[in-house]
Formats: structure tokens, C-alpha cells, sequence
């Protein structure tokens, strides 16, 4: 095999010689795993990718580079990572953070589920302690000193005799090179001078004055522009394209096809755009009627075969119940709807293949590529650029997939990939339609005696990995099948994402019914299953709480034994001005929600108030006011962002956001036909208050808001008009009908 | 071959004359600031200012541009001498993946040339067109209000300076 291989970092650095680094390249594998061995597990990703000098360079005149193999999709990290690194010493400017790149930083999975900041964020944070520690060492060496006599500051080590040892001059050999320990000696958080701080973002400036800022703003020399011609549906099949007309037009360099793979590349942008409307009319399909009914989702999803399994089973039979009641449920299909549709740069030289892309797992999506390339992973290298925000597994790495399989039939020729908005919205897998059913009876004391929750769905992750989990190798001519989709394991599973509740019951039941088959294509969007099970929990404790005659907060706090959870309900209540059964003006509710995201990252309790038109059924959020804890809070300002961020984006989501479609195509394909949030939804304010826990670990919280925000609203909404809405969307329609019957 | 006036600065275009104005600036020109979102007319992330008022750069075609005058974000300031809608985004944190704020910052910048003092519901009003889908929009509101406050010091400045 004579595959060509993309040069890892070490063996460029090697070969340059224009580099100078004084940290030993000899064995420093950008993704060099974990040896197998025992002992206490090392914090964050130091325990798959231990080396110290996968995280950390330091090149001789002290510039700094942190290495993570996270993407920075707009959460802000990138700046959260680059203040991490405080624990070093060094001032914030001296910190150059390089983000997902299979050729330089680890292999960290995907940037998913609110990870970054336990595993990126902890392994930098760990990783920049004990470096620290190193350079001690040696300076306490070179000094002849007690490393306890030496402080270390402004990226020096200091003795005190006023001797100074800068890091560049103190950093050597393979110093770097070594495995982490499981302990580290962590700064005094009443010391932290960045960590803790509303830092203003780094992506920020360029963002606002047009800078190169996006993988849609790639410019490489020569770089022709493809656009693909999609099926109009799922499984359609191509009967016949005489493209002969297209190749005359200008500037069209070349027609891809392989199979039911169609795109065209042209030298100018909109050449291409052109060009693709022309090939798209010429191209005859053969489609198949095989979606489901959208409007009978409760019985297609709930009849589809499934894999049933009891997640939580607690029983105490001294326990049982008077009042029973029982309620059902539905999430349609929903879509990421990221602004910018997806898009990727690749470019083929010499066998090797380097795609530039805005996937959020560089390792995976590589493997992916590699496998319908029929290319060796090594001959293949996925750099991360910056795209529109995705809010989980959108079209980033099918367009990469395209990128690359259209750059290998015009080697040396760089090809920019851009998706168009119906592209985007028929084509994105999206977040999964659910079905919960809820059972629950109390005792005589206003207490929950028996909980019953079972959630029927398919898996949140259709991720890379597999090539047929990518558009493209689906409809070449020699395909890839989709693999066999998997639940996603508990702690923090998939459908079943917090589908067991943080209260404490004495009996409860919890069933996960997997579903494997997936009637519409879908995957991994922001929250997982816990946007659904939160709402559906939080709504029903509403519901117990009415039927207990008890305030929704009172209520929740008689279940909930976890105290940093009490202490963001109480502050949510306290900063919303909650009190026990107040009435709103006419028109208006007051709601409540709270939930630990997957039971194990932020905490979250958002109070709102909404007010509904009756004659319109219209419902508009007035205001809501969170709190969350997040752990250690490394820069307040993000996390807030964050939280903000949450709230609207799931209020949208909440009131107005399902996928339609026919009996065979997807109908809703753009802005028109999938309505989201505009500014005459936008809340009179939101209030974000962080409990910070300085010296904690930290926790994620970039989901935190989606389930809580989405029950919040409900729960105002029947708080408003006396109606229960249990199917989401909360449109303005079934709101005007509830209230109406 | 046409000439468009952008930022001031005169463009032989060699395009179509159908082409939207949104691929003559990123493609010919090689500038970044308005950004594909639909081609539809539906985002606003492409919008831009022509003769004074916000316009969607997806669907306007060359042809109807002769002789007018085209600003993008990139003729407002930059990072070292930023526009105060430009200081007002970033002193307000306004963005999250950023990817709308361009067309964000264009049209409260029209909104602003033509009322330098706008109402929170005329800003709420005029940004309607605009999607936003990270929910960054409490932070767009603010960083509108403080941009009129910046022009408006600016304006005074200017004013005292030239003795008015």
C-alpha cells in the first residue's frame, strides 16, 4: 500500500526546520492514545490523550499554544480555554489556542453534549498545572534552589533573589513529553485573576467588521465553486440527467456523478448556482411514498417496533397512591435551522486529501470520509473552520463528504462546497419526534407515591464514523448502507436523556422504548432526548402540583433532596419575584421549570412569564429569569450568552418549530415553511444569574436551558389559560383550540 | 463589464448582469462580512446598505445597481478603528456563532443613518426581517441602543471640534 500520508505535526516540525520549538517532537502524536493503565483516572481528556504535550507547547521565545480537540462552534470556549490556561501563569495574550485538526490536536470525539468544558476545558486546566510544576523542577534545578522557594508569574519562574527563568528558556528536550498525572496541584480559585472573569470573546472583533471568520469565507488560490443537485427525497433514484446543456454553460468546470451523487463545479460562485438549476431540471428521479403520517405521529412512532428496557426501577410497597393521573406527551421532527446552510473546502493533492470543515468531531468525520474515499484515514486530514452555529449534527459533515468526493475528480483544484437553504432544510437530520406517556398517583399528603415514565424514540446520534452515515456515500453508486443505529448509553443516553427524574419518588418506573426504525432521517440536536423528557416531567409536576394543590416550586422542592439543584430553584424564584399562588393580570401565567442536564452537568431553573392572546391564541414570552450553576465558572459573560441563547432558541423551538413533510418529500424548506423566532417574539427581558462554586469541577451548561425553557413556557402557558398543551409545538393554532374547547 | 461603487471604491464587475449582488461582493470582490443565508430573501443575513437603506444582497441583481452606492459591514471600521455600531457589538458581547450579526449591523445601521434615536419597538420593528438563531437577540437590542448612544457622543464631538 503506498497510500500517501499526511505528515503529522511531529514529522512537519522535523522537516521544516523553519519551526523552532524546544520541546521535543520525538514522540508527540497529536492523537497519541492512553497505554492501558490502572490507577485513579487522570481529569478531563488527559485520560485518553495523557500527554502533557498534547495540550500544551511552549516554544522557546514563550509563546504559548494550547491544543484542543474541540470545535469552537460560537459557545465561546475558544476565549473559556485560552483563560484556562491562567493556571500556567501567564497573561492572557501570551495563549494561542489551535481547535480541531486531525493533524494537530487530540483526538477528543465530537464537540457534543455540553462536554467541552469537562473534558477539553479540565484536561487544559490539569494539563496547565503540572507543566507548571515542571518548570519548577527545572528551574529549581538550574537555580540550585528548593522548588518550594520559587513563585511563578507573567510566564516566568522567580526566585527569591530576583532571578528569573522565563518558560522559553526553561522549556527543553522531551520536558513536555510525559504522561499526566492523575493529581494536580490546582492554583487557589480566590487567586484566579482571568478564570471567573466576563473576558470579551476572542472571535468577537472579527466577526463584526467582516474578517475572514467562517469556512464559507475560505478564498484558496484557484478555488473552483460545486454546488450538488440532491434527490428531491429520500431514496429517490436517478433515472436520467442529460447534462449536455449544462456543460456549455460558462464557467462550468466539470459534472460529478456517481450514482444518485450529482454536482457541478464551475470557476465562479454563482456560475455554479446557475449551472446547478439547469442540471437539477434535467435530472429525472424516481421517487418512493414512504414517510409517515405527520399529523399521527403519537400512534406511528408508538407502533413501530421497539427495544424496551426499564432504566430506573424503585419500589416500596409501605408507599402507594390515592389520586391517579396519567397524560401523553408528542416533539415533532425539529431542525438545527442553522442561518448559513453548510458548508466545506476540500482539496486533493497528490493522494492526500485536506478538507476544511465545520464538522464538530474532526476524528470521526474523518474516518467517515476515509471509508467512502476508500482512502487511508492517514492520507486524509479534516482541519475545523468556524460555520454558522449548528446546535448539534447538521449538515456540516455531509457537505464535507461532498467537498471531498467532488475535490477527488479535480485533483489539485481546490472546491468550496456550499449547501443552498432548501438543501440545508430538507436534507439535515433532524432532532427526533418523540411520544412520553407519564402516570402518577398521590398520597395523602400531597406527595408523588408512584411515578410511571415511559419515552418512545429513535437514537439522537446518527453521528460519523460509518461512511453510511453520510449523504454522499448513501447515493453513490457503490453505497454505503446506514448503519444500524444504537441507543446511547445511560448516564446520558439519548432518548432516554434525563428521562429519569432528579426527584425522589418512592416508587418509579422508568422504560426507554428504542425505536430503530427511523422513518425521517435524524441525529443529534442541541439537548438530545432531555429537551422532550424535561418538558414532559416539568409539565407533569405542574399538573401533580394542581391536582396536590400545591405552588409548582413548593412542590418540586417537597421531591428534590439535591441541594445545589434547591439552590438554583430557590434563586430563580427569588430573582423572579415568585410567590406562592399569585395571580398574574388577566391574559398572563407565570411558569416554572428545573432540570440537571443528563442528571450529571449544569444545573437550571428558569421562571417566566407569558402572556396569551385569547382571540389569536398567540403566546408571547414576556420574560424569564434563570439560574444555573455550572461549577466553577470560567467566564460568566459566555455562560450567560449561553443561557440567553437557550431560553430563546427553545422558546422557538417550543412555540412554533416542526418539520412538515408529504408522503414522500420534506415540505418545509426554508424560512417561509419552517417559521422560527423573529424580533416581535423577542421577550421584554431575560435575567441570567450564576451560582458559581469556585474550585469545582466544571460543569457543562451549553444544553442546560433547552429543556427547563421549553417547560417554563408551558407550564405559563396553562397558567395563563387554565388549558394543559402537551404536544410541541405550542403553536398559536393549538393553543386558540384548547382554549376554544 | 459594469462598475458598482462599494465602500467608496469604484469596481470594473465582470458578472452576469442577474447576478445578486450578494455573489458579486463575496465572490469578486473577496469580502467576507455578507454571508449566504437563503438566497431567498428571508434571512437578512446578506443584508447590506445601498444609497442609505438596508437591502437584501441575495436577491437584488447586478443590473439594478448602476451608479448607486454599496456599503457592507467592511466599509463601516475595522478592528483598530471600529464604526460605533462595530464598538457597540463588541462591548455588548453581541454574538454567539455570529453568522447573522453582519446583516444585524447593517440594518440597525440604516435604521440609525435615518433616526439616530430609535424607540426599542422602532429597533424591534426595523430588525423583524433579520433571523438570529443562536438567540442572541437581548444582546442585538442592546448593542442597537448603545450604538445610537456612540454615534450620538460622536456627533457631539464632531460638533464641539468644528465649534457648532
Amino acid at each position: 500500500m503506498n497510500a500517501p500520508v499526511i505528515l503529522d505535526r511531529r514529522r512537519v516540525l522535523q522537516g521544516g526546520g523553519a519551526l523552532i520549538v524546544s520541546f521535543s517532537l520525538g514522540r508527540a502524536f497529536a492523537e497519541e492514545g492512553a497505554p492501558a493503565a490502572a490507577g485513579p483516572k487522570r481529569p478531563g481528556s488527559l485520560a485518553t490523550a495523557p500527554y502533557l504535550d498534547s495540550w500544551l507547547r511552549i516554544d522557546s521565545d514563550g509563546r504559548i499554544t494550547a491544543f484542543t480537540g474541540k470545535a469552537e462552534l460560537g459557545q465561546g470556549f475558544k476565549t473559556a480555554f485560552q483563560q484556562i490556561a491562567e493556571q500556567l501563569d501567564v497573561p492572557f495574550k501570551a495563549i494561542h489556542v489551535v481547535t480541531a485538526d486531525t493533524q494537530l490536536t487530540a483526538n477528543e470525539g465530537y464537540t457534543a453534549g455540553s462536554h467541552s468544558m469537562q473534558d477539553s476545558g479540565a484536561a487544559i486546566l490539569n494539563a496547565a498545572a503540572q507543566v507548571r510544576e515542571l518548570l519548577i523542577a527545572e528551574a529549581a534545578k538550574r537555580l540550585d534552589l528548593a522548588g518550594e522557594s520559587l513563585k511563578t508569574d507573567n510566564g516566568a519562574v522567580a526566585a527569591p533573589d530576583g532571578r528569573r527563568l522565563t518558560y522559553g528558556e526553561l522549556v527543553a528536550a522531551d520536558m513536555l513529553h510525559v504522561q499526566a498525572q492523575p493529581q494536580s496541584k490546582l492554583k487557589d480559585p480566590a487567586t484566579f485573576k482571568i478564570i471567573g472573569h466576563p473576558v470579551p470573546r476572542v472571535d468577537i472583533p472579527a466577526k463584526v467588521t467582516g474578517g475572514e471568520a467562517y469556512v464559507q469565507d475560505m478564498r484558496l488560490p484557484d478555488m473552483a465553486h460545486a454546488r450538488v443537485v440532491r434527490p428531491p427525497s429520500y431514496g429517490a433514484q436517478l433515472v436520467e440527467c442529460d447534462s449536455s446543456a449544462v456543460e456549455k454553460l460558462p464557467g462550468v468546470v466539470k459534472i460529478v456523478r456517481d450514482g444518485n451523487f450529482l454536482a457541478v463545479v464551475a470557476d465562479k460562485e454563482f456560475q455554479a448556482v446557475k449551472a446547478m438549476n439547469t442540471l437539477a431540471a434535467a435530472a429525472k428521479w424516481k421517487e418512493s411514498p414512504n414517510l409517515p403520517k405527520q399529523n399521527d405521529l403519537l400512534n406511528v412512532l408508538t407502533s413501530l417496533p421497539s427495544q424496551d428496557s426499564t432504566i430506573l426501577n424503585r419500589s416500596d410497597p409501605s408507599v402507594s397512591g390515592q389520586k391517579t393521573v396519567e397524560a401523553t406527551y408528542t416533539r415533532s421532527y425539529q431542525s438545527h435551522g442553522s442561518i448559513g446552510p453548510s458548508c466545506a473546502v476540500a482539496h486533493f493533492v497528490e493522494g492526500a486529501m485536506t478538507v476544511w470543515t465545520h464538522t464538530q468531531g474532526v476524528y470521526p468525520d474523518r474516518q467517515a470520509i476515509a471509508e467512502m474515499l476508500r482512502m487511508q484515514p492517514a492520507s486524509v486530514r479534516l482541519i475545523h473552520v468556524e460555520g454558522s452555529g449548528c446546535y448539534g449534527h447538521n449538515g456540516a459533515d455531509d457537505v464535507a463528504a461532498d467537498a471531498a468526493l467532488i475535490a477527488r475528480a479535480l485533483p489539485g483544484r481546490p472546491v468550496r462546497v456550499q449547501w443552498m437553504r432548501e438543501q440545508e432544510h430538507a436534507w439535515e437530520p433532524f432532532g427526533p419526534a418523540m411520544v412520553t406517556k407519564l402516570k402518577a398517583s398521590l398520597d395523602a399528603d400531597g406527595r408523588i407515591a408512584d411515578w410511571n415514565f415511559a419515552v418512545w424514540s429513535n437514537t439522537h446520534s446518527m453521528r460519523p464514523g460509518n461512511a453510511g452515515t453520510l449523504l454522499a456515500a448513501q447515493h453513490m453508486a457503490q453505497a454505503f448502507a446506514v448503519p444500524q443505529p444504537k441507543p446511547l448509553p445511560l448516564p446520558e443516553g439519548g432518548g432516554d436523556r434525563n428521562a429519569i427524574p432528579l426527584y425522589t419518588f418512592a416508587n418509579a418506573r422508568v422504560v426507554h422504548h428504542f425505536i430503530p426504525a427511523m422513518p425521517l432521517r435524524i441525529s443529534a440536536m442541541r439537548g438530545l432526548g432531555a429537551y422532550h423528557n424535561v418538558f414532559s416531567i416539568e409539565s407533569f409536576m405542574d399538573e401533580l402540583a394542581g391536582l396536590a394543590d400545591a405552588d409548582p416550586i413548593e412542590f418540586r422542592l417537597r421531591h428534590l433532596e439535591d441541594q445545589r439543584g434547591r439552590d438554583v430553584i430557590e434563586k430563580a424564584a427569588q430573582e423572579f419575584g415568585w410567590k406562592r399562588y399569585q395571580k398574574p393580570q388577566a391574559g398572563r401565567g407565570y411558569g416554572f421549570a428545573f432540570a440537571r442536564y443528563k442528571n450529571l452537568a449544569a444545573y437550571c431553573a428558569i421562571a417566566s412569564e407569558v402572556e396569551v392572546n385569547r382571540e389569536t391564541g398567540r403566546a408571547q414570552l414576556l420574560r424569564a429569569v434563570a439560574a444555573v450553576d455550572s461549577g466553577q465558572v470560567v467566564n460568566p459573560d459566555g455562560l450567560t450568552n449561553q443561557i440567553e441563547g437557550a431560553i430563546m432558541q427553545s422558546m422557538s423551538w417550543t412555540l412554533y418549530e416542526s418539520v412538515s413533510f408529504d408522503d414522500t418529500r420534506i415540505t418545509s424548506i426554508d424560512w417561509q415553511t419552517y417559521p422560527i423566532l423573529r424580533f416581535d417574539a423577542v421577550p421584554d427581558r431575560i435575567n441570567v444569574h450564576i451560582i458559581n462554586r469556585p474550585g469545582q469541577p466544571f460543569l457543562g451548561s451549553g444544553e442546560t436551558g433547552q429543556g427547563p425553557a421549553a417547560a417554563s413556557i408551558a407550564n405559563a402557558i396553562a397558567h395563563a389559560t387554565g388549558k394543559r398543551l402537551r404536544d410541541l409545538p405550542l403553536t398559536r393554532k393549538r393553543i386558540k383550540d384548547a382554549i376554544d374547547a | 463589464m459594469m462598475t458598482l461603487k462599494v465602500n467608496g471604491q469604484e469596481n470594473h464587475i465582470d458578472a452576469d448582469p442577474d447576478t445578486p449582488l450578494l455573489y458579486v461582493l463575496r465572490d469578486d470582490l473577496k469580502l467576507n462580512a455578507a454571508k449566504f443565508g437563503c438566497g431567498l430573501g428571508q434571512c437578512g443575513s446578506c443584508t447590506v446598505i445601498v444609497d442609505g437603506k438596508a437591502v437584501l444582497s441575495c436577491v437584488t441583481p447586478l443590473v439594478l445597481l448602476e451608479g448607486k452606492q454599496v456599503t457592507t459591514l467592511e466599509g463601516l471600521g475595522t478592528v483598530s478603528a471600529p464604526a460605533p455600531i462595530q464598538r457597540a457589538f463588541m462591548e455588548e458581547q453581541a454574538a454567539q456563532c455570529g453568522y447573522c450579526i453582519a446583516g444585524m449591523m447593517m440594518r440597525a445601521q440604516a435604521l440609525l443613518l435615518r433616526n439616530p434615536k430609535p424607540t426599542d419597538a422602532q429597533i424591534r420593528a426595523e430588525l423583524q426581517p433579520n433571523l438570529c438563531r443562536c438567540g442572541t437577540h437581548m444582546r442585538i437590542l442592546r448593542a442597537v441602543h448603545r450604538a445610537a448612544r456612540l454615534m450620538d457622543t460622536a456627533d457631539a464631538s464632531v460638533n464641539e471640534r468644528s465649534g457648532q
